[in-house]
């Protein structure tokens, strides 16, 4: 292959290492246990059927194998500490060290969820100030911070508005959907017993309205809208989406998975979302570990808050914080305990790192950086949508592909220019789709490198698209065999 | 603003390249009427001496270094430090999630043997990458059972995690799935003749929890004869992992629910934990979550991908098997290399300790209370009844660094002044007899 | 690969080979093409009753799912079993994998099906 063109990342030797199973030798140990200060007991007596005769194929290895068979993999990863990261709709942004160690603080770490009240006030503190904190971002009035996640909030979300409508009567049958939109958005609807109807959007990339008037009726729940939208384009008509909801007695929900756009420049709340979630993993800074965990906490309007999962984090007169869970009309529980905690101490860490200040000149930095991006590119590869971005631009691969080259092959050869790969054939109206959210994390050079990167593989593909459709050429592993995976699932080691 | 890696003169370039002459003409689409033009009312920017100082002085206001006799489906183990150590590495921690299987190759190996693992010690087939959390998951595993059978309902232990049935009424209150509820006789069990009654031609499943709320460890095999009997599939849900080391697996279930919080997850005030759910190899279509499986590169070199993806929201929108994107792979790895460290030998060595530290207590609590459900197998957990309210006795146990058990009144008032202890290999004999003898006074 | 003249075609591109009162039913050439590797194909139980025009199952590919709809009403009376097994064979020979076997209740229904002819210039159309 030809590195010629290549400036961010250059080959280097990594460790081979075979699964932790085929290391594993009988009497290999990689803990001591402190002596028994009680009674031994024969499990196999005090259990009798119940117990167990051995762990099976369980690992046996040393401490120094552990730390290297994990090292050794890790290496095998991409990361955010190692460079951009431009997943579109992922707002893969700089995770700060500091939430680790706040995270990792005795009190905080080992507290039990059911510790009494009077011993959680520290946690119960920061959740409260999360919430508030989260509120005014977000222009709402009362918040849950227990979904797990964005879909999780979702599902609390869209259960909210269910809940309001059937306290009226009528919980209504269908979900508006726009066609842009994440695959979340039907599974959940459909998860809370409402039917899909697709929302198709016009041709500036947004809601179109008079389709909206025309499919808005007394069926319709609500409109499921994330804004801006999977194009990066904010929906200007927002205030004429909302009231056209609102006149048929609908809800507006938003996606709030790109928050980062807003935070600090304009709060939904005030454009007339009335129930939104919050990905505390994405724009928040919360790490996103290689898949979770998250964080999805539901901000609402006034007339949604009786229905909020129980319990709800409130200040009491004595000036302590407790937990409501006196709450007749609440939808329910969503999930244990409160939530993913440890992601709301995180959270909070990285508000109080930037301040009002610092929230602002982040959104403002990441809507500068995406704007770079596509102006450098635009005509490298095609624009489908010309309407401005906000935090993301996407792309298609329509000039590539008379090179029979698409954007999942420009993808793969972007990782040997060292960088992860943009998000691929996503959102669904555009054809071969090629979505960038660079966030505001990245430097000039790195938005330099990586727009270089894009215009050498354009330049590749014209010279020598084999190259480019046979990529990644510098990966441990070269593309490999899904559809073998699927036909075929081996999902477990066996000896 | 330190995360920012601009400088003034970056962005006015930028700008300039751009063809704007300022930061609000990037802003021109949102209508001017919703701009905020006022400072958002979040703390002041802080250096990061100041969030530490706050951070610890509310860990302070915590409990911080009690002994914990609370379980109840958040259990007080041993972390190895090792955990922290190598899921601190930043290839690990900001990561995201596999989709590019060339440069993901870590988490996905990392997967596969949590996967692995899993199935070793649940007696399952397949075991997908994490779900939220025990409680989601259950819930995720009786919607599962739903598609299997194309049955409606399902019937749930009363000793399944008060929460946990609380989240499964969550989650399946709009689609037509009644949810009823069998009861528990005096040895802590599953009362068969109650769930003999419940049972119908339209349970697609029905739910225990082993070992269960009160500690008590269930007869999976005359649980699942029965809902076999009917057409129905098992469901098991285990909220204390470490339980695996020393108990039997759940081999007659048809679906397993797992909690893993206890294979070095921090109780963190109740989350981030990892569910897992595991199953037969035949159902694994119906499966929620990803699933990383093995397959080989161009050059024929072992390698991992996400697989079956077709089951997923991404791909399924409304009709896939559930909604869930996010998961909890950070958790899942925290498990893997706790599993890894205690591993075959390690986890029934401690599931030992934590059998031996309860029976001592347990025998201990009995000379001041009474232990309800005796005559049947348990492993860390216990339910004491006092003549007081188990409340004042806590209050009590406060002063002495010591969080006590936890009061049942709130789901079961039949039970009166019981608590549930739990005694892991954390809890020193002294703190043992410390909290006896609180509750004697 | 030439249209077999001896079946009927849908616009959602599934073939029925029709003998007596009995139909054989499988997805084209075309409809394997654009699917790419096929990983998996799910298929009603025997016995189930089909309607002309809705879905009795579907076929994915790595990255996709697609309906499959009934071509004509009727009782599913075979299904191939082998395709459980080797779903490749339909990226192989499409016309060969057959994949359901019904009992025509309404034979009237296979008026309203696009012949080769019409079927080859439908494709060529959606092109």
């Amino acid at each position: 292959m030809s590195d010629k063109y290549i400036k961010k990342a250059t080959r280097h030797v990594n460790q081979n290492e075979d699964l932790i199973f085929e290391r594993s030798s009988p009497g290999k140990k990689g803990y001591r246990l402190p002596p028994l200060d009680v009674p031994e007991v024969d499990y196999k007596q005090a259990l009798g059927q119940a117990a167990r005769a051995d762990l099976g194929n369980m690992p046996e290895v040393s401490e120094m194998e552990i730390i290297r068979h994990f090292t050794r993999l890790s290496t095998w990863n991409y990361a955010i500490d190692l460079g951009m990261y431009p997943l579109g709709s992922c707002t893969m942004k700089y995770n700060a060290r500091v939430n680790e160690v706040v995270a990792r603080l005795q009190g905080l770490a080992e507290a039990h969820p059911w510790q009494p009240e009077k011993v959680s006030q520290g946690a119960l503190r920061i959740m409260k100030i999360l919430a508030d904190c989260l509120l005014d971002i977000t222009g709402m009035d009362a918040i849950t911070l227990q979904p797990a996640a964005g879909a999780h909030g979702e599902m609390t979300g869209i259960m909210l508005i269910h809940a309001l409508l059937k306290s009226k009567g009528n919980p209504r049958k269908k979900i508006l959907i726009p066609d842009s939109a994440h695959g979340t958005n039907p599974a959940t609807a459909a998860i809370c017993g409402y039917a899909v109807e697709n929302l198709k959007s016009n041709a500036q990339g947004m809601v179109d309205i008079n389709a909206l008037a025309s499919q808005m009726n007394e069926d319709v729940a609500g409109l499921m809208l994330t804004n801006p939208n999977t194009l990066g384009i904010f929906e200007q008509e927002i205030h004429k989406i909302a009231a056209i909801l609102h006149d048929k007695g609908g809800l507006l929900y938003m996606d709030g998975a790109n928050m980062n756009a807003l935070v600090g420049k304009t709060r939904p709340g005030d454009f007339g979302v009335d129930v939104m979630h919050l990905n505390l993993h994405k724009t928040f800074s919360t790490p996103h570990g290689g898949g979770g965990p998250g964080s999805g906490p539901v901000a609402c309007k006034k007339a949604l808050e009786p229905f909020l999962p129980k319990p709800v984090v409130m200040s009491k007169p004595d000036g302590t914080v407790g937990l409501d869970y006196d709450r007749p009309q609440s939808v329910g529980r969503v999930r244990m305990f409160f939530g993913n905690f440890g992601m709301h101490v995180r959270a909070l860490a990285y508000i109080m790192a930037n301040g009002p200040d610092g929230l602002r000149q982040t959104t403002e930095d990441a809507v500068l950086n995406a704007n770079y991006i596509r102006k450098k590119l635009d005509g490298t590869y095609e624009l489908p949508y010309k309407s401005a971005s906000m935090h993301e631009v996407v792309f298609s691969d329509h000039l590539q592909s008379e090179k029979g080259v698409k954007t999942g092959d420009v993808a793969k050869r972007l990782i040997d220019y060292g960088f992860h790969p943009y998000t691929v054939s996503f959102p669904l109206v555009v054809h071969g789709a090629l979505m960038i959210e660079p966030t505001e994390s990245e430097s000039l050079d790195e938005l330099d490198l990586f727009i270089d990167a894009m215009q050498s593989i354009a330049r590749e593909v014209n010279e020598d698209p084999e190259l480019v459709k046979t990529a990644p050429h510098s990966t441990r592993v070269s593309r490999l065999d899904e559809t073998a995976a699927a036909r075929k699932p081996v999902l477990r080691w066996k000896p | 603003m330190r995360y920012l890696p601009k400088s003034p003169a970056d962005r006015a370039h930028m700008l300039r390249e751009i063809g704007y002459k300022s930061i609000d003409e990037l802003f021109a689409p949102i209508p001017a009427e919703y701009r905020l033009t006022r400072d958002l009312k979040v703390p002041r920017q802080m250096a990061e001496s100041e969030i530490i100082d706050f951070f610890r002085a509310c860990a302070e206001d915590n409990a911080s270094g009690y002994a914990v006799f609370l379980g109840a489906g958040a259990y007080h183990h041993y972390r190895p430090v090792v955990i922290d150590s190598l899921i601190s590495r930043g290839e690990f921690l900001t990561a995201y999630t596999p989709y590019q299987p060339e440069i993901s190759q870590g988490t996905l190996q990392a997967i596969f043997e949590f996967q692995t693992m899993i199935c070793e010690l649940t007696g399952m087939e397949v075991a997908n990458a994490s779900m939220y959390d025990g409680s989601t998951g259950s819930a995720e595993a009786l919607m599962m059972a739903v598609r299997v059978t194309g049955r409606k309902g399902a019937v749930v232990a009363r000793t399944v995690h008060p929460e946990y049935r609380e989240v499964m009424l969550t989650y399946t209150q709009h689609q037509g799935l009644p949810i009823t509820e069998f009861g528990y006789l005096e040895n802590g069990r599953v009362d068969m003749a109650d769930l003999e009654k419940k049972i119908t031609a339209d349970t697609a499943c029905v739910m225990i929890q082993s070992p269960n709320f009160f500690g008590t460890i269930e007869d999976v095999a005359a649980v699942a004869d029965l809902a076999h009997s009917k057409g129905a599939l098992l469901v098991v849900s285990i909220s204390e992992a470490l339980s695996l080391g020393v108990v039997k697996p759940p081999t007659e279930a048809d679906i397993v629910s797992m909690e893993s919080q206890s294979f070095g997850v921090p109780l963190g005030f109740g989350g981030p934990y990892a569910g897992v759910m595991a199953t037969k190899e035949k159902f694994v279509r119906q499966m929620p979550g990803r699933l990383v499986g093995e397959t080989k590169d161009s050059n024929g070199k072992r390698g991992f991908v996400l697989t079956l993806s077709t089951r997923e929201q991404h791909i399924r929108r409304e009709k896939a098997t559930s909604n869930i994107c996010t998961n909890q792979a950070l958790i899942a790895t925290m498990a893997t290399i706790y599993m890894t460290v205690y591993g075959r030998e390690g986890i029934k060595e401690l599931a030992q300790q934590n059998l031996a530290k309860a029976t001592y207590a347990a025998n201990e609590f009995a000379k001041k209370g009474k232990i309800l459900f005796q005559g049947t197998p348990r492993f860390n957990e216990f339910v004491v009844q006092t003549k007081q309210d188990p409340h004042d006795i806590n209050n009590r146990l406060l002063e002495k660094k010591t969080i006590g058990g936890y009061p049942l009144k709130r789901f079961y008032p039949e039970l009166g002044n019981a608590a549930l202890w739990c005694c892991t290999e954390l809890n020193s004999k002294e703190q043992i007899d410390t909290a006896v003898q609180a509750v004697g006074q | 690969m030439p249209i077999p003249t001896d079946c009927k075609y849908t616009k959602e591109h599934e073939w029925i080979q029709v003998q007596g009162n009995s139909g054989t039913v499988g997805i084209t050439d075309h409809a394997q093409e654009s699917l790419g590797d096929i990983v998996f194909v799910e298929l009603p139980a025997v016995g189930t009753d089909l309607t002309a025009g809705k879905s009795f199952g579907t076929v994915e590919s790595v990255k996709a799912v697609s309906e499959l709809y009934a071509p004509a009403s009727g009782k599913v009376v075979a299904i191939n079993e082998a395709l459980n097994q080797t779903p490749e064979s339909i990226n192989k020979d499409a016309q060969a994998a057959w994949m359901i076997k019904i009992e025509l209740s309404n034979p009237a229904e296979l008026n309203g099906l696009l012949t080769a002819a019409q079927y080859e210039a439908y494709i060529a159309e959606e092109k």
